[in-house]
Order: structure tokens, then C-alpha cells, then sequence
């Protein structure tokens, strides 16, 4: 008896497209994917409407990808239907999982954004001070846009989600090895974080010395040896707190990992254990005397929400910026 | 109140998650009254990019689109260079060129063979089930689908080696580029260039024979439906030919004459942006021309951009098999400039060529695997930085503070310039097809052919880059109510 094809879904909400294009990029190995498994829903591929989804059976669905983050309430909507129709729920990507680069916006709310696009815009001749509005009245009659909310908030923070696939986008090799989980009914167990239990540290090649370091400097003030480690000399390398699996691909040409792995294992907070691998680094637990220096060298590090919380902003303990209503 | 209008909503079933979405309202006569394209997604970069370091913005911009992130990596970095006061050693140039030719490569692949091209190849009347890639695969066969699906990836892994990961990159500094290219490396894009050269080749000829010969195409291609005469946009070189990289942004009349020739940090003196109340998209338009609504001609400062608003903006290509087909397509249409939109689909595929000819070039030259790639910065300041992003002319424009922070950041991506364009063709392909109240189900081709000819990646959101997009078509009698829909 031939063994009945699994059903696949895939499913984005705000991102930028990259995630698709990660699964494009493992090239002629969809040709294997579709051997395995049948796609059920695609909307950009394939013509499913949302109807058909709501008429398919809860768990109808054997796993779902989920790309991007949640900033609708129509998002919130879809992400709530296909939890109930799929068996397994993936986050697919930093978008999904802790709310990436767009997730930076949760330190500004709605009215800054639109000030600063539609009113303070250099290029932008806007006398009349106009906003786009969710229902406006034009000569022929009215137009919609949905509303734009305050909020980036991670697919696990509006469902329950059964695993993560990190990475901005997710690694190939990560994608194909999930998908051979799937395939051998092999998932570790939910929760799990889909990659290896390394750090970004442990797949780089280059040379730790355990060196202390006396200065922090930014990527283009100095060219680094590229045999040694970054951190070491002196360039925040958020490999310590981010977890692996891309083969440390931005150190292949000498630039440092900016964290868009996620956090390692039983590291929740990866912005907080880049600070505890930096402080010791920088000395800060080891003598009293030098607390004078490591305090200036902490000082050196600008933007420190831009350079630890990059793309888990919304997800960490900080979330977002308080709004204050007026 | 009623109104004397029907309105016609053409929206992707994903609209709910923020994509473009069509209205077309029509009057008691059953014409096309007005038609609106609305962004339903704005994501707030140019406020939440304040106070971020600098040297970050290019690889946190390149999240404004996954499909095309070199394009914003490499307008931030020469934002970058010209806020630092800094120009980049030769061989950084050519090395960040060479990576922006091979996405180039993967990019206008993935448009032609997964997005535009099935209308084609498939052709326009085809059931929208086979109008995919999957379609594409049938019509031409596996052997060259995997050539389809091998040069695209060619693209990436160009862009791979040099910028570490091809999916958001992270090579590029102000001054420079962060590694220099090995020997090997450089054997391994050259390899990969030549095999690109003749792929190119091969589209162009698939081009001609499937588009070209067939009268029924071509006359599709001419008609007044798809015609539209604007202003065009994109940067040349000291020759006038186009590049994707580098140059200055030329403009030119509906006529073909040079309006404006412009560096970077001119931009505020030509473009100015429009806002209206229904769209998170802004509308861009020549500032000396200024604002006169949705309509085309002269006395409007709509103008196009992307490869047909390149090639119309330019004066030839700088390689040679490129320039043939570029003169070529200018004898078919019987001069300058083309006002059709879909020759955009032509346009496309003579860069194709144009990239993988300059990527074989500079994979060749003899200064691509110099060591000299990075050049000191100096003080912080102000900066502008325009490359030709496969979808059009992309502006970065930086303020930098005294720690060298973001302190104001402006963005023109490359699909803004188009939004007002790309109404104004929706509105006359819908007038094409809509005449005394029907509404052909061919409306959803016709009105897809017409915006997907630029490819656009609304607010660089492009979700539906590749394959079929659903469509859903509401008709509404002069009450508003609901009497028709067209869904598939």
C-alpha cells in the first residue's frame, strides 16, 4: 500500500518576501517536496481561497508554514483559522518567530510613522496635511484600507505555535532537514526550536583566543584580522547569544552575526545574554578596579536596542515602547 | 444617498493581509469612471531606522523586500558613502557592480519565467490554472525548466559569494566592501556568467518566436489599452547607456528629449511626492511639472520607471549583444520612446542580457580580485544613494548625527515611482474591456497584465512575486449593492 501524501500549507503575514524566497532557493528539491507532500494552500501559488480553508476539516492540515509577523487584526484572524485546521504549526522565519526588523517598530507607535512618512518627508508636498484613512469618501463613492496597528506582535504571541524555524530568512539546509523530520515522522518534541543546539560561535571558523578586549569599535573604523574572532577584536558579534545553523554565513566575509538566528537554547532572552557574553568579555566581573573601564567601554556601544534586540523586539521582555495616550 | 456609480473591486483574496487592491467605479453609462490601485501596508522603516547606527542601514533596509534586498543594500551603503564623505576603491565598485549584475540575473529570471512571462508563454487567454510556472514548465519542457530554475539560483549564489548570504547580504560599508573576492570565487561567477549570456540569449529567443511572431501578441502589445505616453526615469552612465549600479538619474520627455540629468544629491530639486487619503503609497511626480492628478502627456509629472523606463531614459546598453536587441526593439516600435507597457516584458529581458554580459565582464577584470576594497571614512554627515532596483530607481537619503546615528532617514522605493503610472494603466485597460455595463470575466487578465507588467512590489512588499495571485472581482449596481462576482 502506497503511503498517503502529506498536506502542506504555507502562509505569510507581514514580512518583506524573503521567506518565500528561501523556499525558492532550495531550487530543484521542491521536485522532492512535491513527491512527499501535496499543498493544500499557497495563495501565491496556488488558488485556494480562503473559504476552502474554513470548508477543510479542523487538523485537515498535516503542517503549516508560517511566515511573518502579526500587525492585523485580519492577520490575527488567518493565523487563529489555520492553527485549527493544521495538526503542526510552524513559525517560519524571525518574522514569525520573534517579530524581526519590522518589529523595530514597535518603538514608535502609529502617529510617529505617519508624521514622519506623510508630513516631515523631504520629499513630500503635503499642505494639506493629509492622512491615509481606512474609509475615505471619493467622488464615486468609498474606499477602504485596513487599519494600520500600533503593534508588531509574533505568531506566538496571538496562537500556539508547535516549532520555530529561525533565521532571517531561514537557512536552506535548516528548511530541507525540517522537512525530512516531517517526512520520517521524526519532529522532536513541540516547542522546539528547529536547529542544532550550537551557537553561531560554534560554526565559525574563525581563531578565539579568550582575549579580553579594551576598545569597541564599529564595523568600519577598523578592518579585523579575518583569521580571529570579531568579538575579540573589539566588533559587537551578537554568534555568542544567537543560535546556529547558517554555518556563521555573514562571517564568511568578515562581517559580525547580528542575531537573526534567535536565541540559543535556554537563553530566552538573547539580547540579555549578548550583555552577560559581553561583560565578561569586557572584564566587568573580574576585578573591582577595572569597573571604572568596563563601565566606559559599555558606554561605547550606541544604539544598544538597534544592536541586541534587533529582530526580537517584540518578543522580548521589552516588547515595545510604552505609548503614553494623550 | 445612492450615486450613479457601480464599483467594480478587483482584490487579491490575500487583501485582508495587506496587498494591492484595485476599485474601478463605473458611471450610469456603464464606462469606466475612475479606477484606484490601493497599498493597504505601510511598515514605518524611515521613523523606526531613527536613531539606529549607520553603518546598519544596510542590512536593516534590505528587510524592506526579501525579493529584491540587494537593491536596498547597495542604495544604503552609497548613501552611506556619500554621508561619510568617502569614495570606495575601484575594485570595491566593481566587486558591489558585479554582485548587483548577478541579482540582476536571478531577479529579472524570476519575473519573467514565474510572474510575467506565463501571460505570454501560457498566453493571455489561457485558463488562469495554467497561467504559472507550472504552465511555463509544460509549454516549454523540463529540460529547459530546470535551466530556468538553475540560472535563477545562478543569480543568488553570486550574490552569495560575495555579500555572505544572498537573502539579505551583509558586504557592504561605507567606503568599501567588507571582503575582497578569492581567485576562486571569481572562476566560480565567471563560469556562471558565461552559462547566464547564453540563457539570456535563449529568453530573448523564446521571446521572439512566442511573442513577437504571434500577430495576435504583438497587436495586444500596441494597443491604445496598453499604451500610455509619461515622462521616463533611470541612471545612465557618462555615455548615456543605462546602469544598475551607478550614474546619473536621466529623465526624459514623452517625446524622447532629455528633461533633467541629475546626481544623487539633487533629487529634492526633481522629484516631489503626493499623498492621498486612500493609500499608504505615495504618489511621486516631477516637481517642475508638479501634481495635475491621474492623467498621462506632457503637462503631467507622472513619469515611469524600471527596465522600459531605463531603456527610454538611456541612449543604448554598454554591451554588445545587449545594444543589438535594445536597437532592435526600438525598430519594431519605430522609435523613441516606447509608450507600451507591456514592452516592459521586452525591456526586462534585453537587461537580462545587459546583466549577464556585464557580470562575464567583470568577472574577467583584471581588478576584481584586488585586495584594495576598502577606503577610510570621514566625518559624519548627509548623503544620498541611488542604484536601479530591478522594479526602478531606488533613493536612500540619510542625516547622519555627530556619533554617526540615524538622525533623519527618506525613502523613494522603486514601485512608488510607478504608483501613479501603474493606476493610470489600470484605469485604461478597464476602459479597454468595460464598455456598457458588462464586465468581461477577460477583465482579470487584461487588468493583471496591466499592473504586472511592472512588477510591482507594493511598499517592497512583494508577496505575490511569483505564481498565480487570486483575484476577486464585486460588481455593485448604483446602490452599492451587491449583483455579481467573479472569483478565481
Amino acid at each position: 500500500m502506497s503511503k498517503e501524501k502529506l498536506k502542506f500549507a504555507f502562509y505569510w503575514a507581514a514580512s518583506c518576501g524573503g521567506c518565500e524566497i528561501a523556499v525558492l532557493d532550495i531550487d530543484e528539491k521542491i521536485l522532492e517536496v512535491l513527491e512527499i507532500a501535496d499543498i493544500v494552500f499557497w495563495p501565491v501559488a496556488i488558488d485556494v481561497k480562503y473559504k476552502d480553508v474554513e470548508a477543510m476539516p479542523d487538523k485537515y492540515i498535516d503542517v503549516c508554514f508560517f511566515n511573518g509577523a502579526i500587525r492585523t487584526e485580519e492577520q490575527e484572524h488567518l493565523a487563529k483559522l489555520l492553527r485549527r485546521k493544521s495538526k503542526v504549526l510552524v513559525a517560519f522565519g524571525s518574522c514569525a518567530h520573534e517579530g524581526c526588523i519590522p518589529g523595530l517598530a514597535n518603538l514608535h507607535n502609529r502617529k510617529e510613522i505617519f508624521e514622519r512618512a506623510y508630513l516631515e518627508s523631504e520629499s513630500t508636498a503635503n499642505p494639506e496635511r493629509i492622512f491615509p484613512q481606512t474609509k475615505v469618501e471619493v467622488e464615486e463613492g468609498v474606499l477602504t484600507i485596513p487599519e494600520f496597528y500600533d503593534t508588531v506582535k509574533t505568531l506566538d504571541q496571538t496562537v500556539e505555535v508547535d516549532y520555530y524555524l529561525p533565521g532571517c530568512p531561514p537557512p536552506v539546509d535548516l528548511i530541507l532537514k525540517a522537512v525530512e523530520a516531517i517526512a520520517k515522522n521524526e519532529l522532536p518534541p513541540k516547542g522546539s526550536v528547529l536547529a542544532p543546539l550550537k551557537s553561531v560561535c560554534d560554526e565559525c571558523p574563525k581563531k578565539k583566543e579568550s582575549k579580553q578586549i579594551s576598545q569597541i569599535y564599529r564595523v568600519y573604523e577598523i578592518t579585523p584580522n579575518p583569521e580571529k574572532c570579531l568579538l575579540e577584536q573589539g566588533i559587537i558579534c551578537m554568534g555568542p547569544a544567537t543560535r546556529g545553523g547558517c554555518g556563521a554565513q555573514c562571517l564568511t566575509v568578515d562581517m559580525p552575526c547580528t542575531g537573526c538566528g534567535g536565541p540559543c537554547p535556554n537563553e530566552p532572552e538573547q539580547g540579555a545574554a549578548m550583555i552577560g557574553a559581553l561583560a565578561s568579555i569586557l572584564g566587568v566581573e573580574q576585578e573591582k578596579e577595572r569597573e571604572i573601564d568596563a563601565e566606559k567601554l559599555i558606554d561605547q556601544i550606541r544604539d544598544p536596542v538597534g544592536t541586541f534586540y534587533r529582530y526580537s523586539l517584540p518578543h522580548s521582555i521589552l516588547q515595545r515602547k510604552v505609548i503614553r495616550n494623550e | 444617498m445612492s450615486r450613479p456609480f457601480k464599483v467594480v473591486t478587483i482584490d487579491p483574496i490575500t487583501r485582508l493581509e495587506g496587498h494591492g487592491k484595485i476599485s474601478i467605479f463605473l458611471n450610469e453609462a456603464g464606462e469606466v469612471e475612475n479606477a484606484y490601485l490601493q497599498v493597504p501596508e505601510l511598515r514605518g522603516f524611515e521613523k523606526f531606522c531613527e536613531g539606529r547606527k549607520a553603518e546598519d542601514l544596510p542590512q536593516i533596509t534590505s528587510r524592506i523586500c526579501g525579493v529584491c534586498p540587494v537593491a536596498h543594500h547597495f542604495a544604503a551603503t552609497k548613501a552611506l558613502d556619500a554621508a561619510f564623505n568617502v569614495e570606495p576603491p575601484s575594485p570595491a565598485k566593481k566587486l558591489r557592480e558585479l554582485m548587483y549584475c548577478g541579482y540582476y540575473i536571478y531577479d529579472h529570471t524570476l519575473h519573467f519565467y514565474y510572474l510575467g512571462g506565463p501571460d505570454f508563454v501560457v498566453g493571455p487567454d489561457a485558463p488562469p490554472t495554467e497561467r504559472n510556472i507550472i504552465g511555463v514548465i509544460k509549454k516549454v519542457g523540463l529540460e529547459i525548466a530546470k535551466e530556468v530554475i538553475k540560472h535563477r539560483a545562478y543569480g543568488q549564489k553570486i550574490t552569495a559569494i560575495i555579500g555572505g548570504k544572498a537573502t539579505h547580504p551583509v558586504c557592504g560599508l561605507p567606503g568599501g566592501i567588507s571582503k575582497s573576492l578569492s581567485e576562486e570565487g571569481r572562476q566560480e561567477i565567471e563560469k556562471m556568467a558565461a552559462s547566464s549570456v547564453e540563457f539570456a540569449k535563449f529568453s530573448l529567443k523564446l521571446f521572439h518566436d512566442i511573442v513577437l511572431k504571434n500577430k495576435k501578441y504583438l497587436d495586444l502589445i500596441l494597443s491604445e489599452a496598453y499604451t500610455m505616453k509619461t515622462y521616463y526615469m533611470g541612471l545612465v552612465d557618462e555615455n548615456n547607456n543605462v546602469n544598475f549600479y551607478d550614474g546619473k538619474v536621466r529623465v526624459v520627455t514623452p517625446d524622447g528629449k532629455e528633461f533633467v540629468k541629475f546626481a544623487p544629491q539633487e533629487y529634492l530639486d526633481v522629484i516631489e511626492e503626493h499623498v492621498e487619503p486612500w493609500s499608504y503609497v505615495k504618489f511621486t511626480y516631477l516637481k517642475k511639472i508638479g501634481w495635475k492628478g491621474f492623467t498621462d502627456g506632457p503637462d503631467n509629472g507622472i513619469y515611469r520607471v524600471g527596465p522600459l523606463g531605463r531603456l527610454n531614459a538611456a541612449e543604448g546598453m554598454a554591451t554588445p549583444l545587449a545594444n543589438e536587441e535594445y536597437k532592435r526593439m526600438y525598430e519594431t516600435f519605430g522609435g523613441k520612446p516606447v509608450h507600451s507597457t507591456l514592452a516592459f516584458h521586452w525591456a526586462r529581458l534585453i537587461e537580462l542580457l545587459y546583466a549577464a554580459e556585464r557580470t562575464l565582464e567583470l568577472s574577467r577584470d583584471p581588478e576584481i580580485t584586488s585586495t584594495d576594497v576598502r577606503n577610510k571614512v570621514g566625518q559624519p554627515g548627509e548623503g544620498v544613494g541611488i542604484v536601479e532596483a530591478a522594479r526602478g530607481t531606488l533613493i536612500h537619503h540619510y542625516v547622519l548625527d555627530e556619533e554617526a546615528l540615524i538622525k533623519r532617514m527618506n525613502l523613494i522605493v522603486a514601485t512608488t515611482n510607478n504608483a501613479a503610472a501603474i493606476n493610470l494603466s489600470i484605469r485604461n485597460a478597464a476602459k479597454g474591456l468595460i464598455k456598457g455595463r458588462e464586465v468581461s470575466e477577460g477583465l482579470l487578465n487584461m487588468v493583471e497584465m496591466a499592473f504586472r507588467a511592472y512588477d510591482p512590489c507594493f511598499a517592497c512588499a512583494t508577496h505575490y512575486a511569483f505564481g498565480e495571485m487570486p483575484l476577486k472581482i464585486e460588481i455593485y449596481d448604483s446602490n452599492r449593492k451587491l449583483i455579481k462576482t467573479i472569483k478565481r
